[in-house]
Order: structure tokens, then C-alpha cells, then sequence
């Protein structure tokens, strides 16, 4: 058979595909931005699913916490994935949700346990980021765990979308440009609540702090004393007690003959049960006078999962929220049942705040379009939306902090049910709670991290 | 001064369970020769035994709470308050105390198990391998107690009618003295286990027995007796006193499956200080040192020593153990070779 002489030699061969090889890898030299933000970042969902990993307390004095939280993220994977009621997705406004996953994966989740131990937490925030290729970690109820964990992020270049963490330095001098808070901070509980506490108090008040040794304890004592000494409040003492004491007998017998009239107890879930308990049960402080005054505790940081464990104690107490199931306006009804149906028992406000976050970081990746990260950090920042809970809320691009209304509540005296424990006193308008983010310090750093793909 | 006098109730009640979980260590210590690192866990298991007791009575019927109307809320309605309303009702707040009742036999079989299952095989061998196999053990029963209860403290109350506090000033014409009431019948209470103990061991021939086989094992054995079955029941009555002290305890803390690993490390330091083998030693150490660690938690001293309340009773055991190795009341030569 003679050879056909247009037949293509060995030699052409090679120099025409090697010319449209080069041809057909133009557009993607000139599109090269696109291309890497598709494959070289941290764990790029490339199945038909995306992992999200929720780090949450399970064992430690903020277990309870914990456990709620992990319900909320449950429930929230299943209304992203079209189950249930929706809850949320139907009230978020703007929303780009759509109700089949995050850009159409299906949404999958692994849990760890943080222990309420920084050390803990970073390790199994690790293990998600590593071994089980997560694109986003949630969760948190110690601030000290949270900064932790965030830093973490940062350097591995995966979102952090704080749960529920109230110290100032979250988003204050330890901020991440990947990481993101919803819940308010000790700030503001200062803002919010000082006022009352002068109206129901008065201004000629002598307190005695206790507060959990540690970056949220810390920076709540610093808050509210800057709140109160500014009404006229004298501060008798503060006195530090180690996270997870147990008996808090040994500081708190000291406090009545200190010459103070009011206790405030700088500590949260398991210790705030145990303080609150003791110095109403067993010491017997709300009974007392002193210098002619009723003798009052103050716990600026509350939530209804403390109130049922700490019983009768927290009939009467003062103290602010991020948010509450009995708030007044349709998200918290429709979220409030929802949850109440799911599990039981209604949502508390960490499992309130880690809900809005898994679905507001779904709401930025599809507003994206992409889960590139930086593309969904820019997305949240500055986004201002409604309909998750606390009215208009603003994601603040300077420090990632949101800003909404902050509750005062107030142990109820008479409940009408078991889950009917906190009375809402007042709502705090969003700018009484705003400040000026340069106050705090801390740097968000670049949007651009070699992360754990490099 | 008031401070003062306050400070030193806190720390009897403190003290009063350091006190009584030494006491059965340096009991355990004495007469077996075993370094027991499980017996925190025991004070744990007592206070589960209250749990348990408190759960075993409030048994609920899921009732339907009408007053929730935006899901399906239940309630529970303990049946005993269903079938016999304010006497029933009663029972169930004086769980703690009818607890007692349950907890003795539970401890003291607990105790028998414990030893004859297990501790005996390790009377020969060195203490680094008693403590590792009692470390372990105590590692085993809190994963047990935290698969059935959680990992949560579970609040326990005292019956309304000793809760708050008792206005002690006023018994002794001194104002502004004012401490919880439950926290002076937890030391009241400590103090009659302790004599309760002593005297068994002072007043009965089967004491006598055991104080002999403390003071010379081989000897007493010689003579005929069965000193392994003795020792068994002392064992016994060591679970029983610990079980006792975590059952009182738990309205003053909720207690979790944690508990007993804060309060070992302390009672070790309790017996360390007191004198190993020393029973005396070991009550007046747990008492000395809950008072110190009481006033090392004093604003005024931490203003001197930051941190000095979570170090203080560290700090004594090594100066003792520097100056003074067998202990405050330790008999000579013991751990002093």
C-alpha cells in the first residue's frame, strides 16, 4: 500500500499538537486567577459533597453549651440540605441560599471535641482541616479556645466562623481575617447593661468581681467595671478564679463582709452554675443587706441552659444575651420551632449563633459563587442582613464583629413552664452597642495565606 | 476577724473530705501495704451512688406540657409524687441524706471487688506497679460513670430545710458571721465518721486485729489469724467512708466523673503530709490543709503571692517531704529509707 504523502509524518504530528497544546492552554494562562482559585486552596470541595467541622465542647465546665451547639449545626446542614422546615433560610434577607446544599454539594459534617482546652480544640480543628478536608470549622463557648482556633485558621487558610465566644479580643487585638463573629462581646454587655443596672440599683453601688481567669473573663471584668465605675460604682475587688474551680466557697466566703453590696460573677456555663448556686443556695447573699442596701448578683453573661442548671438561683438575676427563643419577631418564631421540634427543648443563644453562622457562611460561599476563600470573606464583610433573629445586623468589615441589638434579661421569677426561665428587660438599640473598632487594636492580616494546600 | 473565722469554716469543710479520703487511704496503706491511686474514684462512685438514689426516685411519667404551644414540650412528673403528692414530694428532697442508706452496702460490696478481684494480686509486687494498676482502675470506673451519667455535673440539692446558711455569729454573740448550712453539717458529719472509724478500730477486737496487723503483718499471721479476710473488710470500710464523704458532698458540688481525680491528688498530699500509715495524721492534715488553702484563696494574701491558692498545698508537701520525709505524724522510718 503506497504511503499517502498527506498522510501526517511522526515529525508534524508532534509540531501540530504541540502548537494547539500551546493554543489551547492561552485562555487558561489569561484566566489563571479563576483556574487556582478552583483547585489551590485549602480543601476545594472536589466530590459532590463539601465537610464542614464543628469543634464544640463535649466534655468540660462548657459542655452543656457544647451539646446545644452541635444541635444547632445538625440542624443547620439539614435545612441547607433541603430537610426539614428550612427554618432560617426562609427569613434571611438578602439570601442566595438555595436549599440544595452549598453550590450544590451536599453538605457533610464532622464533630470534635475541644474539651474547652485550647490545646485540645487546635488539635481536633487539626484533624478536621487534615484528615477529614473540611472547608470551614464553627463552634466555640470559650474565648479562649475560639482565639485559639482561629489563629489556627488562619494559618491553614480556612474560614473560622466563631460560635459562641464573647471576649473582646475575638475580634479585637487577636482578629483573623478568616475568622468571623456573630455573637456580641463583653463590651457591649458592659454598653447594654450598665444603664439598667443604675435604673433597677442605683448609682451609689460598692461591687465585688470574681472572674474566670482567662481571656474572656478578663476582658468581661474590664468591660463592666468601665461601665459601672462610669455610673458612679466603686469596685471593692476583683478576684480571679481558675476556670473549671469547682467549690467556689473559698472566694466567695470573703465577699459579704468585703463591705460590697453587689456580687457580679464574670464566669460562664459550668462555673457561673456552680458560683451562682453556691452564693444563693448556700450562702444565702440575695437575702443579705448591706449598709442599709438588698444585696444583689449580677451575672453579665447569661443563657437559659445556665438557668436551668442553676435552678431557683437565677430567679431575679441581671444579666444580657445575644438573643433569646421568646424574642418577638418572626425569625426567632420560625427558628424557635424549628429546634423545639427537632429536639424538644427550644434552641439557647449558642445554639442560636451557631446556627446563623453555618448559614450565613453557606449564604457568602453561594454569594461568591466560589469557596474560594477570600471571595467568601469579602462577601461577609460588611454584609448587612435581617431576618436571622436580632433584627438588622451589619457583618463589620474592620474587625469582623456584628453588630445588633443586645438583650438585658433577668432571671423570671414566676415561670409559667420549664423552658419560660429568662424575662427579657430591654432591648438595647444596635447604636448603643456600636464603638469604634481602632479601640481594641489587633490586625486582620492578608486575605492571601499559603494555607494547607502549600 | 470575721474574715478569719470565715475562712477557717471553709476550710473545715474542705478539709473534712480531704480528711476522710485520706483516712481510708492511710487506712488501705496500713494494713495492705497498697498505694491506692483508685480511691478518688471511689469518693466519685459515692456520689454517684446519691445520684443514682435521687434518680431512682424521681422516676418520671413524660407528662404533656400544655403551656409550651409551639412544638410538643413534656414535663416530668416523678411518680412518687404522683402517687403519694407532699409526702412523696419530700422523699425526693431528702434524697441526699436517704442515699446513706444505699450507699453503705453498695461501697462496702464495691470495696470487697475491688480488693478480691483485682488489689490482692498486687500486694507482692513494687508500689510503682500498684499505682499504675490502681491508676488505671480509676481511669476505668470514671469512662463507666461517664457512659451512664455524661460528662455534665448533675446539680443534687439539700433538703430545703438545711439549705442557705446559718447565721453562726449569732450562736456566739458575733455579728456578720453567716456560712452555709450544709457545709457545717458536711463537717459535723465528717467528724462523726472519722470518730465512728476510730473507734472501731480502738474498741473492737476485730480493730485491735487490724491495728496489730499494721503495726507487724507476719506476726499476727503466726498467730492463727486469718489476716487476709480482716484486711478485705477494712478495705471495705475504706470504700465505704470515701463513698460516704462524696455521697454528703455532692449539694455542695454537682458532681461529675471527674471528681474524684480533683480531690485524689489533694488526699495524697493530705497523707504525704500527715505521715503515711498514720490514721491521726491523716485527719488532722486533711483539716490543716483545707483551712490553709482556704486563707491562701484570701484576696489579701493573693495580693502578696499572686496564684498562691492553686499552688499553697503543693508547696507545704514539699516542704515537708524536704524537712521532714515520714510526715507530720508518720512513725519513723517510714518512707524515710
Amino acid at each position: 500500500m503506497p504511503i499517502d504523502p498527506s498522510a501526517w509524518s511522526r515529525r508534524r504530528l508532534l509540531k501540530t499538537s504541540a502548537a494547539v497544546g500551546a493554543g489551547l492552554a492561552m485562555p487558561h494562562v489569561l484566566i489563571r486567577s479563576a483556574w487556582a482559585q478552583d483547585q489551590a486552596f485549602c480543601n476545594n470541595p472536589s466530590g459532590d459533597t463539601v465537610t464542614l467541622g464543628f469543634n464544640v465542647p463535649q466534655s468540660g465546665p462548657y459542655a452543656d453549651e457544647g451539646a446545644d451547639e452541635l444541635r444547632a449545626f445538625q440542624l443547620a446542614v439539614k435545612h441547607l440540605n433541603g430537610e426539614g422546615d428550612g427554618g432560617m433560610m426562609n427569613t434571611l434577607q438578602p439570601s442566595s441560599l438555595k436549599g440544595n446544599g452549598i453550590l450544590g454539594k451536599k453538605v457533610a459534617y464532622v464533630t470534635g471535641d475541644t474539651q474547652t482546652k485550647s490545646d485540645a480544640a487546635r488539635a481536633s480543628a487539626k484533624r478536621m482541616i487534615e484528615a477529614d478536608k473540611a472547608i470551614m470549622i464553627s463552634g466555640g463557648s470559650s474565648s479562649g479556645v475560639a482565639i485559639a482556633v482561629q489563629s489556627l485558621c488562619q494559618d491553614m487558610g480556612v474560614m473560622f466562623m466563631a460560635g459562641l465566644t464573647h471576649s473582646n479580643d475575638t475580634t479585637g487585638k487577636d482578629k483573623r481575617r478568616y475568622g468571623f463573629r456573630h455573637f456580641f462581646n463583653a463590651y457591649m454587655s458592659g454598653q447594654a447593661l450598665g444603664p439598667v443596672l443604675a435604673e433597677e440599683y442605683g448609682k451609689d453601688r460598692r461591687a465585688y468581681h470574681l472572674t474566670a481567669d482567662y481571656t474572656w473573663g478578663w476582658t468581661q471584668e474590664e468591660s463592666i467595671k468601665n461601665a459601672t465605675e462610669g455610673l458612679g460604682w466603686e469596685t471593692v475587688e476583683a478576684v480571679r478564679t481558675p476556670l473549671g474551680a469547682g467549690d467556689f466557697s473559698q472566694y466567695l466566703t470573703p465577699v459579704l463582709n468585703s463591705g460590697a453590696d453587689v456580687l457580679i460573677l464574670n464566669h460562664y456555663g459550668g462555673d457561673m452554675v456552680n458560683s451562682l448556686r453556691q452564693a444563693v443556695t448556700q450562702f444565702d447573699m440575695r437575702s443579705k443587706q448591706v449598709g442599709g442596701k438588698d444585696f444583689q448578683i449580677v451575672v453579665p453573661l447569661f443563657s437559659e441552659l445556665m438557668a436551668q442548671g442553676a435552678g431557683e438561683a437565677v430567679k431575679g438575676i441581671l444579666g444580657t444575651a445575644n438573643w433569646d427563643w421568646k424574642l418577638d419577631n418572626e425569625a426567632s418564631k420560625v427558628f424557635a420551632k424549628s429546634f423545639g421540634e427537632e429536639y424538644g427543648s427550644p434552641p439557647s443563644q449558642a445554639a442560636h449563633t451557631c446556627y446563623v453562622q453555618t448559614l450565613l457562611y453557606a449564604n457568602a460561599v453561594e454569594t461568591a459563587g466560589t469557596f474560594y476563600p477570600p471571595e467568601v470573606i469579602k462577601a461577609l464583610e460588611g454584609f448587612e442582613f435581617d431576618g436571622m433573629g436580632n433584627g438588622p445586623t451589619l457583618y463589620r468589615a474592620e474587625d469582623h464583629q456584628c453588630f445588633k441589638d443586645v438583650l438585658v434579661v433577668r432571671g423570671k421569677q414566676e415561670p409559667t413552664n420549664q423552658f419560660d426561665l429568662m424575662e427579657i428587660v430591654k432591648v438595647v438599640p444596635r447604636d448603643q452597642a456600636t464603638y469604634d473598632p481602632s479601640i481594641f487594636g489587633g490586625e486582620l492580616g492578608p486575605y492571601e495565606v499559603k494555607g494547607c494546600a502549600a | 476577724m470575721d474574715a478569719i473565722i470565715l475562712q477557717i469554716l471553709n476550710g473545715l469543710d474542705k478539709g473534712g473530705a480531704y480528711a476522710l479520703i485520706a483516712l481510708g487511704l492511710t487506712l488501705i496503706f496500713g494494713t495492705l501495704g497498697v498505694v491506692n491511686f483508685a480511691h478518688g474514684a471511689l469518693f466519685m462512685l459515692g456520689a454517684f451512688c446519691a445520684v443514682t438514689f435521687a434518680k431512682l426516685l424521681t422516676i418520671s411519667e413524660r407528662v404533656r406540657d400544655e403551656s409550651v404551644t409551639f412544638f410538643e414540650a413534656y414535663k416530668e412528673v416523678p411518680y412518687l409524687e404522683i402517687w403519694y403528692g407532699d409526702t412523696g414530694r419530700a422523699i425526693v428532697e431528702w434524697a441526699v441524706p436517704l442515699s446513706i442508706i444505699m450507699a453503705i452496702p453498695v461501697m462496702l460490696l464495691i470495696g470487697f471487688a475491688m480488693e478480691r478481684g483485682l488489689i490482692r494480686f498486687f500486694y507482692k509486687r513494687s508500689h510503682a506497679e500498684q499505682i499504675l494498676v490502681t491508676f488505671g482502675l480509676a481511669i476505668v470506673l470514671q469512662e463507666i460513670v461517664k457512659h451512664f451519667f455524661g460528662a455534665n455535673p448533675i446539680p443534687l440539692t439539700a433538703p430545703s430545710a438545711l439549705a442557705g446558711s446559718a447565721d453562726i455569729g449569732q450562736w456566739f454573740g458575733m455579728t456578720n458571721i453567716s456560712y452555709p448550712m450544709w457545709r457545717i453539717i458536711y463537717f459535723l458529719f465528717s467528724l462523726l465518721v472519722i470518730a465512728a472509724v476510730f473507734a472501731f478500730l480502738q474498741l473492737t477486737t476485730f480493730g485491735m486485729v487490724v491495728r496489730a496487723g499494721m503495726a507487724d503483718r507476719e506476726t499476727v499471721g503466726l498467730l492463727g489469724i486469718n489476716i487476709g479476710r480482716k484486711f478485705t473488710i477494712v478495705f471495705g470500710i475504706a470504700a465505704v467512708v470515701a463513698g460516704l464523704a462524696g455521697v454528703m458532698y455532692t449539694p455542695i458540688l454537682a458532681p461529675n466523673y471527674h471528681l474524684g481525680m480533683d480531690f485524689l491528688v489533694l488526699s495524697f498530699v493530705v497523707v504525704v503530709v500527715g505521715g503515711m500509715g498514720s490514721l491521726g495524721g491523716a485527719v488532722v492534715a486533711g483539716f490543716l490543709l483545707g483551712i490553709l488553702q482556704s486563707f491562701a484563696s484570701m484576696t489579701e494574701v493573693k495580693a502578696i503571692v499572686p496564684g498562691i491558692d492553686q499552688i499553697i498545698i503543693y508547696l507545704v508537701a514539699v516542704v515537708v517531704l524536704l524537712v521532714r520525709p515520714r510526715g507530720l505524724m508518720g512513725r519513723k522510718g517510714v518512707m524515710e529509707a
